[in-house]
Formats: structure tokens, sequence, C-alpha cells
């Protein structure tokens, strides 16, 4: 009991309760909608959330005012007894992109999921609300909870939520997606608690403050450590164990998939910087991230490669989504020394952390766009979209900024952490990284130029409009794609200046130039049509050559996405984590 | 051999056989039975942990038992919703096979 007594102990900080108010708000809004009934749910969710954008706004006010970690003891015990709820930098961050890009769902799915007149309740509306909320109130939780345990409550709260998102329309493929993601994320979730329990068979506790001063490298700890990142990479679809991500992403409603990919796969990502960052900095190695660097830049490469190969829009955005999720790992090896004692972070952190909130933005941007082509015209055959510039701007616009965001051009969120993970990849000397960094903007522009040159090009029939979109969805989606791009503006304050140059500068320009030109070069050469329709005809060697690597990509992408094969790579990783920990380990 | 490390070895057992199952079962309501042994594997596990108590220093440790129930009802949930999409897919498909009948591979639409 000694190692208790010394233990610093916590209590409730003066804006504790803002925490709690943070978890109950969107639980409460999910039980009044159970209640007051399906046409009152969307109410409900449209009264809810804007508050709980003013509270997010007030945990971050409250943890700058203060400097410390925002703390709420749960009935006044303590940990290890007692279960606490933490806000720090990292929380306050995400709570509020968070709320931001619901509040953006919200009004964007406004119309979409209205119960109709006659009706007092209708499934989809009154599902999607609740669901909505329910998302929210999970993800909260994520980033609030300070122990493993209710880490794992609220992870699984986040799948119970994304997976019925996934089959609200329930055809018999969205439910088929469903039920894999379910069947995937639950092997991962076990995987994660079996850690956790080994954890507390150790050391006696779940509380990560107290678990991070207790942990010490040893085999238990190794295989833990192993168990929960990779229970945990599988529920955030990371190469190769992301097969349910594009059938479940893709089937979905758009606005329920703006939220799956912008949100709900960074809930687990978040829990892997923890767990990484905050429970185990003194065990994770040098070589473990570095494997997990190297699924990155391969789920950045295959990601990329399979988009340019999809005919349809809304399976290219969801491919998208999986080669992003790759970028979100290059952060972990790029927080390590080379020397390999422990990670120093540097600007690794912030640079990871920017390119979550700026690839959550751009992603329900661009996921509403595509949602949007979708109702407009009845179809998303990328090779039917021509006219669509003409017909629908705004929304070829949203989806334009997106992609230029995402691709990290000035001055976009995902540029300034590129920027940061370029200082952190030389100050760390991994110039290998650098590679990947500056080489995955071709592969985003590659699918980004595909759906450009498909929406531009002219036609000679007059477009046939199945139904009119709302002009708020249309500006909504507009609103997250521009912000994203313009979110390095916003984070100024914190980082230095000298990281943002002007837009027009000549490196700057001549960047984006051998992006683009790169990107229309891997358009042309891997998608299935050529770039610019009948040129393509006349088709050379290259093209003929470049095709068939495309289709390889594309046929391996299908034999990794096999159940058997993801669920034995899960099992690899593991292994694989362990063996990156013990050898990786320093001697002691 | 002691209880604790017979009941430790019984939850390893469990949770083999379970990701065992769950790898390849190809009928999703085995995969949920599948996850339930290895479910069952952990809390077992986690049972030990609490009779164990070494990490306290006492000879049996309350703690566990809390979130050994809490994790039964999450479990629980977990089954019970994926049980409800199965059913759902039964009723609107006529099959309960994760996998399309014309590409083995997963369906891309």
């Amino acid at each position: 009991m000694s190692a208790l007594a010394t233990l610093i102990p916590e209590t409730t900080t003066a804006g504790g309760f803002l925490l709690v108010l943070a978890l109950v708000l969107p639980l409460a809004g999910v039980f009044a909608a159970l209640i007051l009934g399906g046409c009152n749910a969307r109410r409900v969710a449209m009264l809810t959330i804007p508050l709980g954008l003013a509270l997010a706004v007030a945990i971050g006010v409250e943890l700058v005012q203060t400097g410390q970690t925002v703390i709420y003891l749960l009935g006044g015990w303590a940990p290890p007894l007692g279960i606490a709820l933490r806000a720090d930098g990292l929380s306050a961050a995400m709570l509020l992109t968070t709320t931001v890009v619901l509040l953006g769902v919200a009004l964007f799915a406004r119309d979409d999921f209205e119960t109709p007149e006659n009706l007092r309740e209708a499934r989809a509306p009154f599902m999607f609300w609740t669901l909505l909320m329910a998302v929210w109130g999970a993800l909260n939780a994520v980033f609030l909870a300070g122990d493993l345990f209710t880490l794992y409550v609220a992870l699984e709260l986040l799948t119970f939520a994304g997976v019925p998102l996934v089959s609200l329309e329930g055809h018999s493929e969205t439910l088929r997606a469903a039920l894999r993601y379910l069947l995937f994320a639950l092997l991962g979730s076990v995987l994660y608690m079996l850690g956790a329990v080994l954890l507390y068979g150790a050391y006696g506790t779940l509380d990560i403050a107290i678990l991070a001063e207790r942990v010490r490298p040893g085999m238990l700890c190794f295989a833990a450590g192993a168990l929960m990142t990779v229970g945990l990479l599988a529920k955030t679809a990371l190469f190769p164990l992301h097969l349910w991500l594009p059938p479940a992403h893709a089937g979905a409603p758009a606005a329920a998939s703006a939220v799956l990919s912008a949100l709900v796969v960074k809930g687990s990502w978040f829990l892997v910087v923890r767990l990484w960052f905050d429970v185990m900095p003194g065990v994770v190695t040098f070589s473990a991230a570095q494997l997990l660097g190297g699924l990155g830049s391969a789920a950045i490469v295959v990601g990329s490669v399979v988009a340019l190969r999809q005919e349809r829009l809304k399976l290219l955005v969801a491919y998208s989504t999986m080669a992003q999720i790759g970028y979100l790992f290059l952060m972990f090896p790029l927080a390590f020394d080379v020397s390999g004692n422990g990670p120093v972070h540097g600007f690794a952190l912030a640079g990871g952390l920017l390119q979550v909130i700026s690839h959550a933005t751009a992603k329900a941007g661009m996921f509403m766009a595509a949602g949007l082509i979708y109702a407009a015209l009845g179809h998303d055959r990328i090779a039917d979209l021509a006219g669509v510039a003409r017909a629908m701007p705004i929304t070829v616009l949203a989806f334009a900024l997106a992609g230029l965001a995402l691709m990290g051009v000035v001055p976009s969120g995902a540029y300034l952490a590129k920027k940061l993970l370029l200082d952190a990849a030389d100050g760390s000397g991994q110039w290998w990284w650098t590679i990947v960094l500056q080489g995955g903007a071709v592969f985003t522009a590659g699918y980004v130029v595909l759906v450009l040159a498909s929406v531009l090009r002219r036609r000679s029939d007059p477009l046939l409009l199945v139904s009119r979109v709302s002009r708020l969805s249309e500006l909504v989606a507009l609103a997250l794609s521009a912000g994203s791009l313009l979110l390095a503006l916003a984070a100024l304050g914190p980082v230095p200046g000298e990281f943002v140059s002007s837009p027009f500068a000549p490196k700057e320009m001549g960047v984006l130039l051998v992006v683009f030109l790169g990107g229309s070069l891997l358009a042309s050469g891997l998608s299935r049509r050529s770039l610019l329709g009948a040129a393509g005809a006349n088709a050379g060697v290259m093209r003929r050559i470049a095709a068939g690597v495309g289709e390889s990509f594309e046929l391996a992408d299908g034999v990794i996405r096999r159940w058997q094969f993801a669920s034995i790579s899960l099992l690899m990783l593991a292994i694989l984590f362990g063996g990156a920990l013990v050898w990786g380990a320093p001697p002691s | 051999m002691s209880a604790t490390t017979l009941f430790g070895l019984c939850g390893a057992l469990l949770v083999g056989v379970g990701i065992y199952g769950l790898v390849v079962n190809p009928q999703p309501l085995r995969k949920i039975l599948s996850f339930n042994l290895i479910g069952s594997g952990v809390f077992l596990l986690f049972g030990v942990v609490a009779r164990r108590g070494a990490a306290l220093g006492m000879g049996g440790d309350p703690v566990p038992q809390a979130l050994v129930i809490t994790g039964i009802v999450v479990a629980f949930s977990a089954t019970a919703l994926a049980v409800a999409l199965l059913l759902r897919l039964h009723d609107v498909s006529g099959t309960a096979s994760l996998t399309t009948k014309e590409s083995p591979e997963p369906s891309d639409t």
C-alpha cells in the first residue's frame, strides 16, 4: 500500500463539473429523444448540440485559463478506488472538433431526416437523431475518461452507436456491412480488454495517471501493450485491418458516413495515442513505432490506389478515409528519437492532432458533397458525373476544397500538420518518413483530380436531376471544407509563425504544381478510365502496365479484406508488436 | 498446481478456442458465440486476478468483480445487437451469410 500513499492525491478542480455536463448532456438528449418520441428527436438534437458546443468552448477556456488539467472525481473518490474524468489539451481539442462537426452534420441532415408530416414517427429519422447523440456521448466519454476500463465501455458505446448508423437504410448489403463491422470491432475490443485485465493484474489499477507511474517494461506489459494496440487498430481500420470500413462507410447515408468517417474512427485512434504517450511512454519502443508508421504508409498507398480504381464516388471517398487513417499513424514514429530512448514528442503530437482535426472537417465535407451528388443524380457512378459542376457548383466547390485541404495545400490544417511532422522527422533524424509525408499528397491529389476531371467535363445532353438538394446542406458541406482549408490560420496562435508561408510564394506554388501533376499522372495511369475520355482510346504500353498495377492492388485489397486474412493478420500484428516491444526495449 | 493457475489456464484456453472459432467459422452466429467464449475467458482471467489480489497485497480484491459485471453487461449488449442485426439480415436477404453468393470476396455494393 505504500505506493498508493506516495501519490499526490488528486482533487476535483473548479471547472470539473463541466466534464460531467459534457457526458450527461448527450445522454440526456438520447433519453429525451426516446421518451418524447420520433418527431421530436430532431428538435432535441438541434437543441443539445449547440449547447454542447458552448460546453466544449467552456472546457477549453477553463483549461487555458487555469493552465492545468481539468479533473472531476466521481463521488469524490480518488483513484485508484474511484474514477476520475480528466480533460487535457488533447481532450479539449477533440471535444471541440467533435461538436463542430456534429453541428455541421445536424444542419446538413436537417431536411434529409425529417419525420414526414403525416407520420408520428419514422424509423430512419428517429434512429438517426438518437444515434447521433449517442455517438456524441460515447466520443465525449472516450475523450474524458481517466481509466482504461471506462475507456473500454466508452469505446463499446461508440461501436454500438456507430454500427446501426451504417445500416440505417436497412438493405441487405448495409446490414451485412454493419454486421462485419460489429463482429470485427468486437474482436478488437475483447483484445483491448484482455490487455487491460493483464495490466490490472500486474499493477492493481486501471487509472491512466497512476498506471503511467507504475508501469515498468516487462513481458506482461509488452503483451498487454501489444494486445491493446492491435485491438484498437482493428477498430480504427488501419491497413491491413480495414475489411469493414469501405462497405460500411460507403453504404451508410451521407450524413451518417460523415459522422463515421470524420469522428467514429478517431475515437479508437485517440485511445492509441493515450495508451502510447500517457499510459506506457516508458514501454513503447522505437521499433514498435516504426511498425505503426509502416502500416500507416501502406494504408496511404493501398487506400489511395484502390480509391482510384473505384467506380462509385462514395466508395472512392471511403477508400480515401482508409488512406487518411494511415496519415494519422505517421505521428507515432516521429514522436520518437532515433536513438530509441522512449518518445520525445517535439512537434509530432501537435502535428498529429492537427491532422485529425483537419481530416475530421475535410472528410465530413467531402462525404456530404458526395452524398449531395448522389441525392441529386440518383447515382454516384464517377464515369457519369459529367456536367455536375455546372448543375451543382457549390457542392463541387465543397468537394474540391475538401480535396485541397486533404492534400495539405497552404493554409490548410493538413499543411501545417505536415510542416510540424516534417520538422519532427528532421529533428529526430528519420528522413524516410519525409518521403511518405511528401509523397502522400500526390496520392491524395490523384483521386481528387480524378473526380474533378469527371464533374468538370462538359456534357452534350442536359443533366437530369432526380431531386433538388437543399441549399443549406450544400453550404454546410462548403463551410466544413473551407474551415479545414483555413485551419492553419486558426492554429497560428500556439504555433510559431515561420511554419506557415504565403500560399502564393513561388515554393508553395511549385510544390502545388508538382503535386497536381503527379496526381494527374497517377489518376490517368491507375484509374479504370482515361482521365480525358476519348484520348485514352489509343492506350499505350505504359497505360496498360499501369492498369495492371492498379488491378493487382485491387485484387490484393480483395484478399486482405477477407475475414480469415484480416483476423489472422490481426493476430500476427499482435505478435509483431509484442516482438517489437520485447526486442526494441532499451537494455536495463 | 494452485487453483488460480488452473483457472488462469482455463481462461487462456477459452480465449484461444474463441479466437480460433472467430477466425475459421464463416457463419455469423458461430462468430457471435465465439466472441462470447473469448469474453468468458477474459472475465475468468479477471476473476483470477481478483482472487490473487497480488497487486494490492491482499487476499482478494473486490474491484475486478465490479468490472467483470460491467464487462458482462457490455458483452451481453454486443451479443444482442449482433443477433438483432443477423435476424434482420436473414429477414431481408433470406440468408445469414457475411459474403454474397455471387462473389466470395466482400461485395463492393
